[in-house]
């Protein structure tokens, strides 16, 4: 430890106010859900928890909620399926473009929103709509999809690389086939990371509006929901208590998901062993 | 990790299935190809197949009563997009915007991310990274709502402020810089902390050994160690801030490239299109110069 005993308080002090600033937003949507007055000022007059009651019954919101678990399930299965396919080919294999498959599988999240749900949306227009496919569910889950599956990419890749060939290799020569070396052997080491990587995909999916807005038509997710009543001031109380609910629900996941893989990083758990070297090794 | 029970014997298969198995094994390029037919062919066909239909529409025409796409090849949506002032003046807000918000969050971020890499014990270090992470995921647009009424004229900012005299930023491009600022904050925190974490304590303490006070150690050694790690925690900050429409829809008094876009998809794509090339241009251009500063092993 260099740091001086200041410079440890200053820093102390820092981070407790960054995490503050973090966290206070989050606690004022939460005690916004009691709020009795429709209208949203501060101070809150009165706490009630009527509004939990008025948005249970609500059929648009059960409805978008509906929606919005079976579109995050479709995505999280399809990018559950081709993240772990491109992640096995990229582990266990050299070839020309390996490199690229990364870049390929992280450009829907590097590039803005934006872009990827205007994208869609011209090719749902003008390639899909005249051959009789226009918005519904399944245009919502192939955009999950396309940006889930780096989260298990990342996962599974970063699980691989602990792994070590030779088990797969003692299993070759102990006579299992390619299929059975899966099996018995690569997978059930790949299995906490696939999960972690599928919760992560699905709080990704439930969460998502930005290119949502450009792929859904006129259905309404959860998200878009919120983002339709934003502007029906006598809405608010119930999108308060949504909001709440949508932020409990997407932090379970990734809990679950952190116990899982114990991972540090923004979706991947990195190595430990190795990588101090490694970053010794990359300096001039 | 999970081991590998021995108890667990598969029989000896034959039939079709094994002779498959074998195939793949011999034939590894074979094996690759049907690894990758899928994953590959999805982002090829659907995601980069709908970015250059993207860039097809920004050559064409909008029928200007009906909005309907006229696929007459010009090059009208970018003449327009250089030669109407308010164009460049949204891309220059919006960018200028990208930039002050990746140093704010730069800024706020690498005290707690060297909190967490170096001062934290371990226990409360794990802690700490749950603490961070959870914000993160937690769902973007219920924190863009909660700015909206946070900073709304009689919200709790301008509360907390009228003790002092001082009155918050309300729904102006200031306001809208703060939240940018609270939302991407910790897709900032974790690349720099996980930069800090790698690097090895002693070269640090060589650094003091050989005479360097901890202010020298810190911009001579810790700094330029670390600062892949920013650009890789930027990239996200500068792209999110970029392609966002709904914090400006519902904070900003001014246009920025989401919400000019987010307008005119409906009404005139092929402009909204164009537009997007200017993202788009940007973020390629930011990503190779990343990847010349070593961010993409950060990441």
């Amino acid at each position: 430890m260099i740091e001086s005993r200041t410079t440890r308080v200053v820093l102390r002090l820092c981070a407790a106010g960054t995490l503050a600033f973090i966290y206070f937003p989050l606690v004022v949507i939460a005690v916004y859900a009691f709020n009795e007055n429709i209208s949203q000022t501060w101070p809150i007059e009165a706490y009630t928890t009527k509004w939990f009651g008025v948005a249970w019954r609500n059929e648009e919101v059960r409805s978008a909620l509906l929606l919005s678990v079976k579109a995050a399930l479709g995505a999280t299965v399809i990018a559950l399926v081709l993240g772990t396919l491109a992640s096995l080919a990229v582990s266990r294999s050299r070839f020309f473009g390996r490199e690229t498959i990364s870049f390929l599988v992280i450009l829907p999240i590097a590039l803005p929103g934006i872009v990827t749900g205007l994208a869609l949306q011209a090719t749902i227009l003008n390639v899909l709509a005249p051959i009789g496919i226009s918005f519904s569910i399944w245009t919502i889950v192939i955009g999950h999809a396309t940006f889930c599956i780096v989260v298990l990419y990342n996962n599974a890749v970063a699980r691989m690389r602990r792994v070590s060939a030779f088990l797969e290799e003692a299993s070759m020569d102990l006579g299992a086939d390619g299929w059975q070396t899966f099996r018995f052997v690569t997978f059930p080491q790949l299995r906490t990371a696939l999960l972690a990587g599928a919760l992560l995909a699905f709080a990704l999916s439930f969460d998502e509006v930005v290119v949502t807005i450009f792929t859904s038509g006129a259905q309404q997710t959860l998200p878009i929901w919120i983002f339709t009543n934003f502007a029906r001031p006598r809405e608010l109380p119930v999108v308060n208590v949504v909001a709440l609910f949508m932020i409990i629900v997407s932090i379970i996941p990734v809990w679950l998901a952190q116990r899982l893989a114990g991972g540090t990083g923004l979706a991947a758990d990195r190595p430990r062993e190795g990588s101090v070297a490694a970053s010794i090794e990359t300096q001039p | 990790m999970t081991s590998v029970s021995s108890d667990v014997e598969p029989p000896p298969r034959g039939g079709p299935g094994r002779r498959l198995s074998t195939f793949f094994f011999s034939h590894s390029r074979a094996r690759l190809g049907g690894l990758l037919a899928l994953p590959l062919g999805w982002m090829l066909v659907i995601y980069l197949g709908s970015l250059f239909l993207l860039l097809l529409a920004s050559f064409w025409d909008t029928e200007p009563f009906t909005s309907d796409v006229v696929r007459n090849w010009n090059l009208d949506n970018y003449r327009r997009l250089f030669e109407e002032p308010v164009y460049r003046n949204v891309a220059f807000r919006t960018i200028s915007m990208a930039v002050y918000v990746t140093v704010a969050d730069a800024v706020l971020a690498f005290p707690l991310a060297y909190y967490m890499a170096r001062v934290a014990s371990p226990r409360s270090r794990n802690l700490l990274v749950v603490a961070v992470l959870t914000p993160l995921w937690a769902s973007y647009l219920v924190k863009a709502y909660v700015w909206r009424t946070m900073l709304g004229e009689e919200g709790i900012i301008n509360w907390l402020l009228a003790p002092f005299g001082l009155d918050g930023p309300g729904y102006t491009t200031a306001g809208l810089w703060l939240a940018f600022t609270y939302l991407w904050l910790p897709f900032m925190i974790l690349p720099i902390y996980a930069g800090l974490e790698r690097i090895p304590s002693s070269l640090l303490e060589a650094s003091a050994d050989l005479g360097g006070r901890s202010v020298r150690t810190f911009f001579k050694v810790t700094l330029p160690l670390a600062f892949p790690a920013v650009v890789a925690g930027s990239i996200f900050t500068f792209s999110l801030t970029l392609g966002d429409y709904i914090l400006p829809g519902l904070i900003a008094d001014e246009q920025f490239i989401g919400t000019v876009i987010y307008t005119d998809r409906g009404t005139n794509l092929p402009v909204a299109a164009a537009f997007a090339m200017v993202p788009i241009a940007v973020m390629v251009v930011y990503l190779w110069g990343a990847r010349r500063l070593g961010a993409f092993e950060s990441l």
